[in-house]
């Protein structure tokens, strides 16, 4: 590999870069980000993130561009950050993602441009999320959000969801100068960033921010609207004008593990658990009005090894909870959940206990939740998805007083749009068949994108459709060849 | 924003509130419902649409004030507004011949029963509807049903209006009596539909129940409102709020929707306290 002409901003030889140490994010430190909700990180200041920079090797072909989702221009934007033009940086991001504040916050950088990046097979990566966070929290600081200039197409597209793959859509297509209109089912706007994501790790006013910018370029946001339900498909299109719709509603329907007590009271799913938290503020009850069952002082335990479970039982410490377990099923080399929260989570207090499956929820005798079975699992051949299949161990059950369980074990799809929508192919378990390339489903003008095509996956991987969406609708509105 | 159009007051605790929700009115269908956010620290609540108003781009909403967002509401007058209304959610009331059917209610759940009762009625059913109250005061909607009803049988606990008795009585004279019933809806408090549905079993009379877990999103997105059908987990938002009463496991349902009793009265005494300090 060799160095990048002589007008690359970097002047430090490539030997004294590689000397620089990986740059520490600050964080509230755990015993004080244990009791409250405000955001872990603390982000990296100009001095911070323009030494972190200085270690980039500038690689003639970037394995971290390569790599990354949508196509960010990674090593352009940290030459950007080199040269001391921080809001350059933060334009050169918004080429390709309309949500870099947020992406540089949740995005599991490490499976991706950090996983390859030529530093990590010597030392540590460098800081690409840390930096894209950076620049977009200067950016709005700044108050100098650039967005392109556009020309009408005269077209209409429907978004149905207001989470990342549907902003994604939105903002893209916005650029190529395509009226936008977005659906939300619920009263807030950002979907899985707003119920889902919890304010210490992702804050409410970083999504208002950057949907804020959205509407600035021309986009609608109509909230309170059950696309399948206060509005079909065929209603968007032959009523309302829509030359196209896209489908991005997310996994939807939580899945239940299918054992005794599950009705006990106390017993919640990940999503019910975090949306009255996030959305709702129960954290902040009686001041707001939607209650959660008394956490303080209380055993609580999280089932499930993915980022949801991490923020349900992480959100559980913060209230108060006395023991905070994740039970899983795996061991930590499995866990899907992001390597930094895992980190989190484990300085903050929180008691992992891998190998241990549930089996069922016991009852205090009162109908309320006392306690759980487990069983002691261990790893078998490889399954499906190519990790160890967990066994359970006989003889090795035991019980773990509780009051609370939140269960996090994945997402099925919600059926709403699919029953209302004639002729829009699913496969078999229900979720929306789109073309991989595409997006297009089975209807014409119709593009579906994010976890209601793939089942439960990342912010990342959600915005990624919408890229590859945005790009084939855009063609479609322009071509009018289906 | 949603507006009230009109509010008017039908019994003790009882409103009848005309919200313009253009979107929804369109779409409404008997038995569905809405979720309403009052304000910005409020908490989502469903609520079942009695009737909608296409023209007018309206659906009308019965609340009784049992806790604090209910109470809320019932302050409402035409002119205010609700910040959040969703809907029309949940499944829509199964409406075909069935022949004669029986269309119990108790308390509030009247205003429930009456836009399904009337779907029945205009499909060519001969709808027997049995209305009870705790007292004479507490009849909600009796013009509205006698007019989508054959018989129609008022029941008041006290005795202050129509049969002194529960609806339970009513059905059971009417088995009794011999008279051949295809189908039976039931809507109202938990305790009320149990009662129906122990009858009705015996006779093998299908027997449909509108159920009222706690909800929080209404779109199948959380699975709160989790109730035990046939031992199997149904969502009552997405595959409800209507099922088949014999597999319903009441039990667990009564002791679900307790769940929050604590925080809803610490709710409702603040709420109080709050309203006294600003008089």
């Amino acid at each position: 590999m060799i160095d990048r002409a002589d007008s690359a901003p970097n002047s430090l030889p490539r030997r004294e870069r590689m000397k620089i140490p990986r740059q520490q994010m600050p964080e509230q430190p755990p015993a004080a980000r244990a009791t409250n909700f405000t955001e872990v990180n603390l982000g990296y200041g100009p001095e911070l993130a323009a030494r972190e920079a200085l270690r980039c090797l500038d690689c003639q072909k970037p394995a971290c561009m390569r790599e990354c989702p949508i196509g960010v221009k990674i090593r352009d934007f940290i030459d950007l950050i080199i040269a001391g033009d921080y809001l350059g940086a933060a334009a050169k991001i918004r080429e390709d993602n309309v949500l870099p504040a947020i992406t540089g916050r949740v995005c599991p950088q490490e499976d991706y441009c950090e996983g390859s990046c030529v530093l990590a097979k010597k030392g540590e990566s460098l800081g690409i999320g840390y930096l894209e966070r950076f620049v977009a929290d200067y950016e709005h600081r700044m108050g100098v959000v650039h967005m392109p200039a556009t020309v009408p197409t005269g077209k209409k597209v429907a978004v149905v969801g207001s989470g990342p793959s549907g902003l994604t859509v939105a903002g893209d297509l916005a650029q190529k100068g395509h009226a936008i209109r977005v659906f939300e089912a619920l009263h807030e706007l950002g979907g899985v960033l707003s119920y889902g994501i919890p304010e210490f790790r992702l804050p409410k006013e970083i999504i208002k921010q950057q949907i804020d910018y959205m509407r600035a370029t021309g986009i609608e946001f109509e909230t309170n609207v059950v696309v399948g339900k206060t509005v079909t498909i065929e209603e968007l299109m032959k009523e309302e004008g829509f030359d196209a719709v896209y489908i991005a509603t997310g996994a939807g329907a939580p899945l239940f593990m299918n054992i005794p007590g599950e009705q006990l009271n106390g017993v919640y799913s990940a999503n019910e658990f975090l949306t009255r938290i996030n959305l709702m503020k129960a954290y902040k009850f009686p001041e707001y009005d939607q209650p959660i069952v008394e956490i303080r002082g209380k055993d609580v335990a999280v089932i499930g090894g993915g980022n949801t479970a991490l923020d349900a039982i992480r959100t559980a410490l913060r209230l108060g909870a006395r023991n905070a377990y994740v039970l899983y099923r795996r061991s930590e080399a499995e866990m899907p959940a992001r390597a930094e929260e895992i980190r989190h989570a484990r300085q903050e207090g929180i008691d992992f206990r891998f190998l241990t499956n549930p089996t069922e929820f016991l009852s205090n005798g009162d109908g309320w939740l006392g306690g759980v079975r487990c069983v002691r699992m261990q790893l078998g051949e490889p399954d499906a998805s190519g990790r160890s299949r967990p066994v359970p161990i006989e003889g090795t059950e035991f019980d773990l007083p509780l009051s609370v369980a939140v269960i996090s074990v994945g997402t099925s799809a919600n059926p709403v749009i699919q029953r209302t929508t004639p002729g829009l192919a699913t496969d078999k378990r229900g979720y929306i068949q789109a073309d991989p390339e595409t997006q297009r489903t089975s209807r014409t003008g119709v593009f579906a994108g994010g976890d209601i095509v793939t089942g439960g996956a990342t912010v990342i991987l959600a915005m990624s459709a919408g890229r590859r969406a945005a790009k084939s609708i855009h063609e479609y509105l322009t071509t009018g060849v289906w | 924003m949603f507006r009230v159009v009109r509010a008017e007051n039908l019994a003790p605790d009882i409103y009848r509130l005309e919200i313009e929700a253009p979107r929804i009115a369109r779409k409404q269908k008997p038995g569905q419902f809405v979720i309403v956010r009052v304000y910005e620290e409020g908490e989502r609540i469903p609520l079942t649409i009695e009737k909608a108003d296409p023209q007018r781009g309206t659906i009308n909403i019965v609340v009784q004030s049992v806790g604090k967002t209910t109470e809320l509401l019932n302050r409402l007058e035409a002119g205010d507004a609700i910040l959040d209304v969703v809907g029309p959610l949940g499944q829509p009331s199964e409406i075909e011949k069935f022949g004669t059917v029986v269309a119990i209610s108790g308390g509030v759940g009247t205003a429930m029963a009456y836009p399904t009762a009337a779907a029945l009625k205009k499909a060519g059913n001969f709808v027997i509807s049995i209305v009870g109250a705790r007292n004479k005061k507490r009849v909600i909607l009796e013009r509205e049903m006698r007019d989508v009803s054959d018989e129609l049988l008022i029941t008041t606990d006290d005795g202050s209006y129509g049969k002194k008795g529960l609806v339970t009585d009513g059905l059971r004279e009417l088995i009794q009596n011999g008279t051949h019933i295809d189908r039976v809806l039931a809507v109202g408090p938990i305790v009320m539909m149990k009662a129906v549905a122990e009858i009705t079993r015996a006779s093998r009379i299908p027997t449909i129940v509108s159920l009222n877990p706690i909800m929080l999103d209404g779109t199948g997105m959380c699975g709160g409102c989790r109730v035990l059908v046939d031992g199997k987990s149904r969502f009552a938002c997405v595959d409800g709020p209507e099922f088949e009463a014999h597999g319903v496991d009441f039990d667990t349902l009564l002791h679900r929707n307790a769940m929050y009793v604590d925080a809803e009265k610490r709710s409702v005494e603040r709420c109080h306290q709050e309203m006294e300090s600003h008089d």
